[in-house]
């Protein structure tokens, strides 16, 4: 399966082309990406650490020169327009305040550079106060405030320019997880609300998958698959992919039987009936995906000859919402099952040591080639 | 019991220090010319202060060395801290650091001497620079600009830069991300490192001795040549003088600061409150 290409319906504000990035003469941080974002689109760099994700940010935001490749912003090339000259301002990782200025002078900072006229620097300092409710605040320094009221400064001040792109680099990092899920969806809003078009670079898939509207994975410089939350999770094109992006089960097996509508697949532990076509051949090797919630647990042997196997369970992760056991096969492949606790204490539930049965449905699996 | 010795031992160092500096200050006030013998109490050495025009002298040019070199040093040690932190990789590099620590650590004696050297040989040639105040700053710039690196490289090694890149994508030219980012948030290193190279030229005995030339006599260089024919009581009352206003400005910025602190908390907390 070949990277997912997006066309966006709607014009196209960013456009990358074959951006590359090359350290000390060797180390290719980005290796020739290329990339369209629509107007009004919330798009993440989702990857590792160290997979590029911060040196492409940086390149869009000025702060390195590109070795190789264009930036196009609403068709214009910026590529080489230093960051003070391009109509795109950026939320630092932990916020980057200035810390000698109060809240009213931080979000001020950028409007007065322009020259503003007084009035209407002010107009828009206490419009974009009023945005993320820190009126009262508006005469305290950086340090007076908690951190999520400096993270809404940190926004305040990169949307007060009204900027074309707006680039947030690791925007909920800094901030504990209880606050870090209301802080999302504010910050989605607000986003919205400006209609501003957004690029975000995040690690973690939770946040990139709220955000977002569409994802791009990145490793090793390149992004591996560029896709709507729903399309990389459910349907990842490779092992990489899959095995970042939430938790998965991947079986090692070989395609016995290769139709337009289905395919077999042979591994150690179990026969796959996959219900959709791939692009292979019979005897190819390839990987089964399948995500620990898709599977259930039995008591009974399935029938049929496709899809169940049969395990131990060896570990048991209680979460509250759910179960993760962990089912160790004949093979001494380990699979991760998810399942709902639908009621409280139930006696049914299998405990450490019992045999059971995994079962799980046609649909459930993607067929991984590489 | 081991309370009891720290005490004491506390007691022995404080009095170690300061016995000597009460001793001058007391005897500042003694009418008796002999430093050891008390008379009675007096404040004519005070008084003989304003008519002594060669202590005045020394002062005012003491204090007009040390402002200048002060700032020229704050100036050059400002520079070299930023070619040092900043720019990585530059041939002459490491000669560079080594050479900008080499004044901290050679002998003031030494420094002196090659100083005087040099510019006697200068002045040889070229007729200038005559020895007076001008050589002396010049002799004290170069220990200051040494120190003053040390203080300002530190601050900017712990520097933010992505301070300066967020004012760059806010619209400052380079220029403007020096004089409203990075200025304003090294001042308070820069203030400290004034104020180090100020005190370490105001009370410099060597390098003067080396590099002053007739009618050019710094403070501390008169009270040595003084008291070396044998110590006069207006040198104790022009120190309490000095001591006094050292005293003053250090208590007022101890109480500014801890004010200042009492306020941050006091903010901090409301504002943690008010997020809750």
């Amino acid at each position: 399966m070949a990277v997912t290409k997006d066309t966006p319906v709607r014009e196209d504000l960013l456009r990358i082309e074959g951006l590359s990035k090359v350290f000390d003469e060797s180390v290719r941080a980005v290796d020739d990406v290329s990339l369209r974002v629509a107007k009004g689109e919330i798009f993440a760099l989702l990857g590792s650490s160290g997979c590029g994700k911060s040196t492409l940010l940086r390149m869009l935001a000025g702060f390195e020169a590109p070795t190789a490749g264009k930036i196009y912003l609403a068709g214009k090339d910026i590529t080489n327009l230093p960051p003070y000259q391009r109509p795109i301002n950026m939320m630092f990782q932990s916020y980057a305040l200035f810390p000698h200025l109060n809240v009213w002078d931080n979000v001020a900072f950028g409007l007065r550079r322009d020259g503003m006229p007084k009035g209407d620097v002010a107009e828009r300092v206490e419009s974009m106060l009023k945005l993320v409710q820190l009126t009262k605040f508006a005469k305290r320094k950086p340090h007076q405030l908690s951190g999520g009221q400096q993270q809404r400064v940190a926004l305040a001040r990169s949307l007060a320019k009204r900027p074309q792109l707006l680039l947030l680099d690791e925007p909920l990092g800094a901030l504990d997880k209880k606050l870090r899920e209301s802080t999302q969806l504010e910050l989605v809003n607000i986003i919205e609300e400006v209609g501003v078009t957004c690029v975000l670079v995040t690690h973690d898939q939770e946040e990139a998958m709220t955000m977002a509207s569409r994802i791009a994975v990145m490793s090793e410089g390149s992004f591996k698959q560029v896709g709507s939350p729903s399309e990389i999770y459910e349907t990842p094109n490779s092992r990489l992919v899959a095995d970042f992006v939430g938790n998965v089960n991947i079986f090692d097996g070989q395609v016995v039987e290769d139709e337009a509508d289905h395919v077999t697949v042979s591994c150690p532990e179990c026969m796959h009936y996959v219900g959709h076509g791939i692009t292979g051949t019979q005897g190819m090797a390839v990987g089964v995906a399948l995500r620990p919630e898709k599977i259930q647990l039995l008591r009974e042997q399935p029938q049929g000859p496709h899809n169940w196997c049969e395990g131990t369970i060896e570990d048991i992760a209680y979460f509250g919402a759910y179960t993760t056991y962990h089912l160790k096969l004949k093979t001494g492949m380990v699979l991760k099952v998810q399942q709902a606790n639908l009621s409280r204490h139930n006696v049914q539930d299998p405990t450490w040591g019992d045999k059971v049965y995994a079962e799980w449905s046609a649909d459930s699996m993607v067929v991984l080639t590489h | 019991m081991k309370n009891l010795f720290g005490r004491s031992w506390l007691i022995a160092v404080y009095t170690f220090l300061y016995i000597p500096i009460v001793t001058l200050v007391v005897y500042s006030f003694n009418a008796s010319p002999l430093v050891t013998v008390w008379s009675e109490f007096t404040f004519k050495w005070y008084a003989a202060l304003a008519h002594d025009t060669e202590l005045t002298g020394g002062l005012v040019l003491s204090l007009k060395v040390a402002l200048m070199s002060g700032l020229m040093s704050v100036f050059f040690g400002t520079f070299t801290a930023f070619a040092l932190v900043r720019y990585r990789k530059f041939r002459g590099r490491t000669f560079l650091a080594s050479m900008a620590n080499a004044p901290l650590v050679m002998p003031d004696v030494i420094v002196g001497l090659s100083l005087l050297l040099m510019l006697v040989t200068v002045q040889r040639w070229f007729g200038f620079p005559e020895r007076g105040i001008f050589t002396i700053l010049l002799g004290h710039a170069l220990t200051g600009t040494a120190y003053a690196a040390v203080v300002v490289m530190s601050r900017l090694r712990e520097f933010d830069t992505r301070m300066e890149e967020a004012a760059m994508d806010l619209g400052c030219k380079p220029w403007q991300v020096f004089t409203l980012v990075t200025l304003p948030l090294i001042a308070p290193a820069l203030i400290s490192a004034f104020l180090l190279t100020f005190t370490l030229s105001f009370d410099d005995v060597v390098l003067a001795a080396f590099l002053s030339g007739p009618g050019s006599t710094t403070l501390p260089l008169v009270i040595f040549s003084r008291a070396r024919l044998g110590l006069n009581p207006s040198i104790n009352a022009i120190a309490t003088a000095i001591i006094t206003v050292v005293s003053i400005a250090v208590i007022a910025s101890s109480i500014y600061q801890a004010r200042a602190e009492r306020r941050r908390q006091r903010e901090m907390a409301e504002a943690y409150a008010q997020a809750n």
